[in-house]
């Protein structure tokens, strides 16, 4: 089962896609792997990462297992 | 005092604001005053006209971080009630966005009540904001004032 991740708001418009299903591996390795522009935006300072739902702080090493679900989100805007 | 919790609503689907405050308010006969904040999309003329606004969400995150929200106003002043309704999706100019009502016994507290939830979910909640004018769609980010209107409660 692979792990899945979550491009919110302007990432989505980068990655040209909402969701992308990975194989299970720690972060970096799945970072490497993807598009370097695409890869910069989600290291960007502004933009924080929820697994599972769960907002994750800064500098948490993640390793994603299987369906785990890595969302990255830009700063928000709402109402 | 509250006999039912906050309602908390994400819809993907156009509302009425005035049938969702009629309900709200004949639902809390007992409250003194209610405190209403209707957001809706400008209608403006211009080459910066906005003609759609999309507001996208994240389902595993944004309706409980909504309900988080409710659940920390509803704690920090005496309410009877407390209503939020979220859009998201593909909305027209002059379509509602965010309904917020409090209900409480005297009017200061849905003032408060009311005021602290919307600078919440303006630059607080999971929601990522796009317009679209004649020159496109663009990302809008959160402005200075959001962050200085959330300032105000710490």
């Amino acid at each position: 089962m692979p792990a899945k991740l979550v491009f919110l708001g302007r990432l989505e418009d980068i990655a040209g896609m909402g969701e992308l299903a990975v194989t299970p591996a720690p972060l970096e390795l799945v970072l490497a792997a993807l598009d370097p522009a695409l890869a910069v935006e989600l290291l960007g300072e502004r933009v924080r990462m929820a697994l599972n739902g769960s907002l994750l702080s800064d500098n948490e090493a993640v390793v994603l297992a299987e369906g785990d679900e890595l969302a990255f989100l830009p700063p928000v805007s709402g109402g | 005092m509250a006999v039912s919790g906050p309602a908390v609503r994400l819809l993907g689907e156009d509302f009425s604001p005035t049938d969702e405050l009629a309900a709200f308010t004949a639902a809390h006969p007992e409250a003194g005053g209610i405190v209403s904040f209707l957001g809706q999309v400008r209608c403006e003329g211009g080459v910066q006209a906005v003609e759609a606004l999309e507001l996208k969400h994240y389902a595993a995150m944004t309706l409980p971080g909504m309900e988080a929200l409710a659940a920390t106003t509803a704690k920090r002043w005496a309410l009877d009630g407390l209503l939020i309704v979220h859009r998201f999706g593909v909305m027209r100019p002059g379509d509602p966005i965010v309904l917020v009502a409090a209900a409480a016994r005297h009017r200061r507290d849905a003032f408060a009540a009311a005021d602290f939830a919307m600078d919440h979910l303006k630059s607080q909640s999971w929601f990522w904001k796009r317009e679209k004018t004649a020159a496109g769609w663009r990302w809008i980010e959160p402005r200075a004032d959001d962050h200085r209107d959330l300032a105000r409660w710490l």
